[in-house]
């Protein structure tokens, strides 16, 4: 009898513990949802109830703040969804399209090259805002382990209290009132922005001593081309049409020779700019790092004719199923577009970005 | 691998689940083999040290155990042949032979510290004596690399050699067992210097698995932690601020400085002996008490026997003791009663044995000036205070106020008071700096900096200082408490939501309050360079 009231009453102590512990860490852990809203991006994935999409972005901000999902389906009735993150590194693109693979399989996949550049681990802060809301699996746990910089330690994501701990002294209303949950930000995992900054003069591109890729970028696009060749899924390789950071020659060399020798479709948007009516002066929100949403939308119809033609991608406009799910979609991308154009009318900025200028 | 660290976390649970469930006999082994991994992780070309002054000081003591067993049987045999003088000569004649291997083994080991420890000191003095004659170039530094914890293992070894020519004990017979006593994993990094017969009681088992020990010895480590994390390494930025910039943080900085490395160090020493004796326990193995509050002794004296116990019995058994009867000392003091005086005559060797052993107590610190300086304030206030003791009766028999709570508190700030100032050496790492930034602390007049909001720009923030100053205060009360016994047991004793409730309230605090993980500084325990 005493034993089991002992049992009992250390059962009881422990799940009250972890239960704090479980409360103090979404207490503590950072919550994007102002300022930096990007660390919220990869976390709404999980909350679409009907995830079989025709097409899945992956990739850097040059997918989720230039594709436009919605003008996607308007146009074309493709379902699209964007699994891009701040900072995307390849290898975090492979992993998250490992994991994509066990909720679906998209007939196409467009991964953005601009990553290839970077053959290590960059940024901490980046690395969290691609990992921390990924859902906890073993794939999790190996792009953690390609991710992690010097002196961070695995741990450290798996349970990232230990590591946000020290914001107790910076808790904000937000962190209170996202306590258990979060409004939705994204539409489709595109990060909309309705302000204007015309693109200026780009600062001259710096010479390189070396511009090939490095190897490990190099492994993990093999790596990325076998898993969709794998799956019967289309790879398709673009470079966004952003004039900064730099995309030299050389790079596009490399991936064009990539693309032709893995019979892939590489797409250097920069070379269609004008075939898709983007002009800097006025699509871009940050003078030509990233589009907004006028540019979204011209670059999505001009890309979703393409991959309706080669990939033969089914029109599912008249699927009423997808039909409820997507109008859902675009009355709140309409509501948001209306929001932030009411709040530029009113501030001259995006108050929620803090995109003061 | 830091004590802290989740490296040692894991290595700690592995070696514990281990630990209980071998066969009891061979539990030594396993401790044994763990202290060699965690030693060989601060490095592998570190065993090399340890395994030489392990080696060397086991076959001494065997050495002297040999002969002290030959001396034993051949007057058992010859008791009734010998004459007392005949006795006296042969135990005489041993005695002697008992000190060559002792000599020759702490010369191994203690060359072996000078030589890692202190030879760059040396070259550095050698260099400016050689300057000041006028001699250019000088001899370049070796900057050998310090061993983990040398300074402490090498004073256990010492001890036990010198324990086991004095008699105290016979020698440890098995070679593994004695390693086992020199490289103790938890007490490699800082202490206790534990003595052999009061650890090797413990240490070789067999120990059963003992829910009390574990649960208890586990909340010493959680207690610890607390210290460590939730204290000291909240308090580094703002120490380091105020002595790293020695030009701008003076005046009232100093003392603010001198106040808040007080508290960090006996945070983070006493915070990493919790630990220590924590993990020990774990294992069933009881290691000595190495703090006994020492922020509450009211005089400097009574400070040292609260603090670092284990050091300061070392160099008063080891050091004081010794040299004060010995022939050269007991020469020195008739000397000096011939020629000066009893009053100066009976002085004279007590303040030359204080001042040396004072002097080696600095020089073990740290192979630097300002850690003589350190050692030798403390002798010089030591034997000050040894003076004016009588001035101070007369004065308690004059005004009774000596068992006043006032009195008692005045006490207690000025030991505390003194104690920090004398740190300061420690702190700016220079002699000269040290006595600058004393007297600022009475020519510098900015003592408006304690309320103008400049205490907020040393690194922490406003909330951190009402964090620190809590858990002071809570550490405050624990050791009030244990002042009538130990404050587990009345936890223990507590209703089960209340205990259940402050452990774990314990274990939250450290993990949301704590200094650790990325964005700090793995901050080593201080006392890890000593």
């Amino acid at each position: 009898m005493l034993v089991r009231k002992k049992l009992i009453i250390g059962t009881v102590a422990i799940v009250l513990l972890l239960g704090s512990l479980y409360v103090l860490q979404r207490l503590l852990m950072p919550k994007y949802v102002s300022g930096i809203v990007e660390g919220s991006l990869i976390g709404e994935y999980y909350k679409e109830d009907r995830k079989d999409f025709d097409v899945v972005f992956l990739g850097d901000c040059e997918v989720y703040e230039n594709f436009s999902p919605v003008t996607l389906w308007e146009k074309y009735g493709i379902t699209s969804y964007i699994r891009g993150s701040a900072q995307q590194l390849i290898w975090q693109s492979y992993y998250l399209l490992e994991e994509t693979l066990k909720y679906e399989k998209p007939k196409v996949v467009v991964y953005n090259v601009l990553a290839m550049k970077y053959n290590e681990p960059q940024k901490e802060e980046y690395n969290r805002m691609s990992l921390d809301g990924m859902k906890l699996s073993a794939i999790k746990l190996k792009s953690i382990q390609a991710s992690k910089m010097a002196g961070e330690h695995v741990v450290d994501y798996l349970a990232p209290l230990l590591r946000f701990h020290s914001r107790w002294d910076q808790l904000s209303e937000d962190d209170f009132t996202n306590l258990f949950g979060k409004e939705k930000l994204f539409n489709n995992g595109y990060y909309m922005r309705v302000d204007v900054k015309p693109a200026g003069k780009v600062p001259r591109a710096p010479r390189l001593p070396d511009y090939r890729f490095g190897t490990n970028a190099y492994s993990y696009l093999d790596r990325l081309t076998k898993l969709c060749k794998d799956n019967g899924i289309e790879l398709v390789l673009v470079k966004a049409p952003t004039i900064y950071p730099n995309w030299y020659d050389e790079w596009d060399t490399q991936m064009e020779q990539y693309a032709a020798a893995h019979d892939l479709t590489y797409i250097n948007f920069l070379k269609h700019m004008d075939d898709a009516g983007i002009d800097l002066q006025t699509d871009t929100y940050d003078a030509g790092l990233h589009l907004n949403v006028y540019g979204a939308e011209k670059l999505a119809t001009y890309f979703g004719a393409f991959l309706a033609d080669t990939y033969r991608l089914q029109d599912h406009r008249t699927d009423e199923t997808w039909s409820g799910i997507w109008q859902k979609k675009i009355d709140f991308y309409d509501r948001m577009k209306q929001d932030q154009l009411d709040e530029l009318a009113k501030y001259g900025y995006l108050k929620r970005y803090k995109a003061e200028t | 691998m830091l004590l802290t660290s989740y490296g040692f976390i894991l290595f700690l649970v592995i070696l514990f689940v281990v630990y209980y469930l071998i066969p009891r006999k061979f539990q030594w082994v396993l401790l044994l083999g763990a202290s060699y991994l965690f030693y060989a992780l601060s490095g592998l070309q570190f065993l090399a040290y340890i395994a030489a002054t392990t080696v060397c000081v086991y076959y001494a003591g065997r050495r002297i155990g040999d002969l002290r067993q030959t001396e034993s049987e051949y007057l058992r045999e010859h008791k009734h042949e010998l004459t007392k003088p005949q006795i006296n000569e042969y135990k005489s004649k041993m005695k002697a032979r008992k000190r060559i291997p002792m000599l020759l083994a702490l010369f191994v080991a203690l060359g072996i510290l000078a030589f890692v420890k202190y030879s760059d000191f040396a070259i550095a003095n050698i260099n400016y004596i050689a300057r000041a004659f006028g001699s250019e170039g000088g001899i370049s530094f070796w900057t050998i690399a310090v061993p983990l914890g040398i300074s402490f293992y090498t004073f256990k070894s010492a001890a036990y050699l010198i324990d086991v020519y004095r008699g105290k004990f016979p020698p440890e017979r098995n070679p593994f067992k004695f390693a086992l006593f020199v490289s103790f994993f938890p007490e490699v990094i800082q202490g206790p210097i534990s003595r052999f017969d009061q650890l090797g009681k413990t240490l070789y088992g067999p120990h059963a698995f003992d829910g009390r020990n574990v649960k208890f010895g586990l909340q010493r480590v959680a207690w610890g932690f607390f210290k460590k994390l939730v204290i000291a390494d909240q308090l580094t930025v703002a120490v380091r601020t105020i002595f790293d910039d020695p030009e701008h943080y003076n005046g009232a900085f100093v003392l603010i400085g001198m106040l808040l490395y007080a508290f960090q160090l006996l945070a983070d020493f006493s915070g990493g002996i919790d630990i220590t004796i924590g993990i020990a326990q774990m294992l069933g193995i009881t290691v000595q008490e190495n703090f006994r509050r020492p922020y509450f002794a009211k005089s400097i004296t009574d400070y040292w026997r609260r603090w670092h116990i284990s050091m300061g019995a070392w160099f008063r058994d080891y050091v004081f003791f010794p040299m004060s009867v010995s022939k050269p000392m007991l020469a020195l003091s008739k000397f000096s009663r011939r020629r000066f005086g009893d009053t100066i005559g009976k002085r004279a060797p007590v303040y030359l044995a204080t001042l040396t052993t004072w002097f080696a107590t600095g020089i073990w610190h740290g192979s630097s000036w300002n850690f003589v300086a350190w050692g030798l304030a403390n002798g010089v206030i030591i034997l000050i205070s040894q003076e004016l003791e009588p001035l101070y009766d007369r004065f308690h028999g004059k005004f009774n106020v000596k068992r006043t709570f006032g009195f008692r508190s005045f006490q207690i700030v000025r030991t505390l008071l003194l104690m920090s100032a004398i740190r300061l050496f420690d702190c700016y790492m220079d002699v000269p700096l040290t006595f600058r930034m004393f007297g600022s602390m009475f020519t510098t007049f900015n003592y408006q900096v304690l309320f103008d909001g400049s205490l907020l720009h040393l690194g922490i923030t406003f909330s951190h200082y009402i964090l620190i100053l809590s858990s002071l205060t809570v550490v405050g009360i624990v050791s009030l408490l244990q002042r009538s016994g130990s404050v587990r047991e009345k936890i223990a004793a507590q209703p089960i939501g209340l205990r259940y409730s402050l452990y774990g309230l314990l274990i939250l605090s450290i993990l949301v309050f704590g200094a650790y993980g990325v964005g700090y500084d793995a901050t080593q325990f201080i006392y890890n360079q000593f």
